[in-house]
């Protein structure tokens, strides 16, 4: 690979340098190329180096690493059933932009979805599909009752719908009907803080069903 | 199908999946030695479910869709995945608490769904309807007209590929459901209408910015059709494909803008105007060939239409009271209430029982965005309406679909499903 | 709307298969016998009301006979509407279905998703309907859900003031 100026760059003359991460964990102060300008001709030690360390390093767990990524780019399912479904595309929409926090991709399929909103009422017929859907879903996923139908009985208490609870866990449920689009991203991003703080994944664990999976475990 | 108990031995889909059957279709037929047609004899014919969990259909809508190649040659709709018992519940309600509960029916067209039925019960119980309030339904009516007619475009032009006149769609939307907001407090399911005219007159302010929504809308739609009425892929998709003659639609009770894009001009704002819609001049658009192209021009001329309306009605809305003076059916004013018993009483009465209406029975019908919406109410001289039956132009056009797809490519079955407009919560109830 | 008159004067042409006549709030209503349906409205096509509008179905309870189904015609060239109403008992509720084309000529296709709600929502059986399913419940649901002695259902309202009781219940 060449500069625009048609050097050339000689990676021999790269030395592999000990980062100041290593270096530390070592034991040993900052020395050398390491050490940040002001300070070069000294070691740090002490306080002043908890300091350097602090400014410029960031440690933590895989598990809280790979929870705020998760947590960051949920891939909902497009899944609307009724009025849900129409400010579900309002929040889709330029004003209340799902984008911004990164939610957009709504993907059709439920093996590459991992968060499915449940936006409108759910009918006795609909209800084992909708099982089958959020079986079809990879672990680990979540699920948010959209509006008032799908959370408890809405403004219809009658034969006809089933509240979500009753056949699928549900993570966060949205009030409202239809919730408005802040409400309903009041809700995801609620999700998202839910996801951040408790990064364990399958909802197995969490609901404490653990013993209801069909195939029992080492089978 | 996995083996239970843990028992040895090959599962029966194992085996079935161990003895599938590669060789050429053709060379299956003549080895099974069947008779079969023509059709058969060359291709078999597929059985393909869609839905209801599709992104192509609009709401839990499920095709059984029998393939040849590419080609439909049998459909049939399965529905009620979103069946409510709308129609039951609102036999439990007093009749103000049954708008809420229909007004979620067709629920892109939530004013025309209370429209109708407020309609029937003032038919019933004989209250007038002042012409101020008439005006300020009317302007309500047009704007959901507009705002379905944008969430349709989006949607459908979704469906053939198009993804940035959804989100234009929805911008123009979000001005809508402001104006709504504004005039009832909720963007969508406002229960603004009220039978014997609104909730509450329009706030100040609400004429200004109806104003300016009536000068941005007509911009927008043309910048819409400037993307879309010339644009190769949509002609090619729309052009030609799928058309039904206007009389097999009648027969099969199609009304709306299928209609009209078939050729026959009926409209009910037109033919039987209620709600002074006689007052205002404005066009119908009609189609010629009645093919999905022509169904996509009626309605998005129809976007012109409703919004010369609307100013038309902002211009002319007369002074007056914005529901019925008449107070056994609608709440009195709240000041009268410190001043006067009746008013006080009248208030008590209506809020925990509701108005009563004598015994009849009336079906009143008016133009909703996707054809002739009625609503039957059976009244038996208590509060609540002994049966409530919205005829939902969804649910009827739908049986339109399996003539019009016979025949064509699964791509156009599509376009046609989308151009089909079907609202599924309609259809379903 | 045929004004009183018009429907007086339907009412003598159709003959005996017109039980009652009603003229309501401006509409005509005709009660008619269940067996001449497909007869009534073939002629009434031929008067004009060419579009059937709904099929929708009504339970009369307690009165009898207690099901209804109402058939809402409309003339488009005249701007009227005609409604047919046929009263069928519970214990036989069995009537002609409008849609296949048969011996009064064509039938009317529109009927068919509607009069299988019609049969999915009270139990009316339409003899001779191509597709005799239900439409809107699952297949297998037993009931017709909007006959008035069907119970409404749904879920019982849990409220907090009474979370001793049902936690209590749960062990």
């Amino acid at each position: 690979m060449t500069r625009s100026n048609g050097d050339v760059i000689d990676y021999s003359s790269l030395a592999v340098r000990e980062s100041s991460a290593e270096q530390m964990l070592r034991g040993g102060a900052l020395s050398g190329a390491n050490q940040p300008a002001h300070l070069k001709g000294t070691d740090i030690e002490g306080a002043e180096l908890e300091r350097h360390v602090h400014e410029r390093i960031l440690t933590t767990t895989l598990d809280k690493a790979v929870a705020w990524a998760r947590s960051n780019s949920f891939f909902p399912l497009a899944f609307g059933l009724a009025c849900c479904a129409m400010e579900q595309f309002q929040t889709a929409g330029p004003r209340m932009d799902i984008a911004r926090f990164g939610y957009e991709a709504f993907r059709a399929s439920p093996r590459q979805a991992d968060l499915i909103i449940l936006a409108g009422r759910v009918s006795i017929k609909m209800a084992p599909i909708i099982r089958r859907l959020y079986d079809q879903m990879l672990e680990p996923k979540w699920a948010i009752s959209m509006g008032a139908c799908c959370s408890s009985m809405g403004v219809f208490n009658n034969y006809a719908l089933v509240p979500a609870d009753k056949f699928m866990p549900i993570d966060v449920h949205v009030p409202g009907c239809p919730p408005r689009p802040e409400a309903l991203m009041h809700g995801v991003l609620k999700l998202r803080k839910l996801v951040q703080d408790d990064p364990d994944a399958g909802w197995r664990e969490r609901y404490g069903a653990a013993g209801t999976e069909e195939a029992p475990a080492g089978a | 199908m996995s083996t239970t108990g843990g028992a040895p031995g090959v599962s029966e889909y194992r085996r079935g999946e161990q003895n599938i059957d590669l060789s050429p279709p053709a060379e299956q037929i003549a080895r099974r030695g069947d008779e079969r047609s023509e059709i058969g004899q060359r291709e078999e014919l597929l059985t393909l479910n869609f839905g209801p969990h599709h992104p192509a259909t609009h709401g839990v809508l499920r095709l059984l869709v029998r393939l040849e190649g590419e080609v439909v040659r049998d459909l049939r709709p399965i529905i009620g995945y979103v069946h409510t018992g709308i129609e039951k519940t609102a036999e439990d309600k007093s009749y103000w608490k049954v708008i809420p509960v229909v007004e979620r029916m067709d629920y892109l067209s939530y004013y025309f769904n209370a429209m109708a039925f407020c309609g029937a019960v003032e038919t019933l119980a004989q209250v007038d309807v002042p012409a101020r309030a008439q005006y300020l339904r009317v302007i309500h009516l047009e704007l959901n007209r507009i705002a379905s007619h944008l969430i349709w475009l989006g949607t459908s032009i979704l469906d053939l590929g198009a993804t940035s006149i959804f989100l234009y769609g929805l911008r123009e939307r979000e001005l809508i459901l402001d104006l709504f907001e504004m005039s009832s407090g909720q963007r969508m399911h406002t229960r603004y209408f009220q039978v014997g005219g609104v909730i509450e007159d329009i706030p100040p302010g609400f004429a200004k910015k109806l104003r300016e929504f009536t000068k941005v809308m007509p911009k927008r739609t043309d910048e819409y059709r400037a993307i879309l009425d010339s644009n190769e892929i949509v002609l090619q998709r729309l052009r030609g494909t799928c058309p039904l003659d206007a009389e097999r639609l009648l027969s099969l009770g199609v009304t709306g803008p299928l209609l009209r894009a078939a050729g026959n001009p009926w409209d009910l704002r037109k033919a039987a105007p209620y709600s002074s819609y006689d007052d205002f001049e404005f066009k119908i658009p009609v189609g010629t060939v009645g093919d999905n192209y022509d169904r996509y021009a009626c309605r998005v001329a129809e976007i012109y239409e409703s919004v010369k309306i609307i100013e038309q009605a902002l211009d002319g809305l007369p002074e007056g009271p914005f529901i019925t003076s008449d107070r056994k059916v609608a709440l009195p004013p709240r000041h009268e209430l410190a001043t006067s018993m009746e008013a006080l009483i009248h208030h008590f009465k209506l809020v925990t029982e509701g108005f009563r209406v004598p015994d009849g029975e009336a079906y009143c019908a008016i133009e909703s965005p996707r054809g002739e919406l009625g609503c039957f109410v059976r009244a038996d001289g208590s509060s609540k309406p002994a049966r409530v039956h919205m005829r939902d132009p969804s649910f009827v056009n739908l049986q339109a679909l399996s003539p019009m797809v016979e025949g064509s490519y699964i791509a156009d079955m599509i376009a046609t499903v989308a151009m089909l407009d079907p609202i599924l919560g309609g259809v379903d109830r | 709307m045929p004004d009183a008159t018009g429907l007086e004067l339907i009412g003598k042409e159709l003959g005996k298969a017109v039980l009652d006549k009603t003229f309501f709030r401006e509409r005509a209503t005709l009660d008619i016998d269940p067996t001449a349906v497909r007869a009534v409205l073939s002629q009434l096509r031929e008067k004009g009301f060419a579009f059937l509008a709904s099929v929708h179905g009504v339970d009369y309870y307690p009165h009898e006979p207690r099901l209804g189904v109402i058939y809402e015609l409309l003339d488009m060239r005249r701007v009227d509407r005609i409604t047919v109403r046929v009263r069928l008992p519970t214990d036989a509720p069995e009537i002609d279905s409008v849609t296949p084309d048969g011996d009064y000529g064509a039938g009317w296709p529109t009927a068919n998703h509607q009069e299988r709600e019609v049969y999915d929502m009270f139990g009316v059986v339409f003899r001779g309907h191509p597709d005799p399913r239900r439409i809107l419940m699952p297949e297998d649901y037993e009931g017709h859900p909007q006959r008035r002695d069907f119970p409404v259902g749904g879920e019982p309202v849990l409220f907090t003031r009474d979370e001793a009781q049902w936690l209590e219940a749960r062990e």
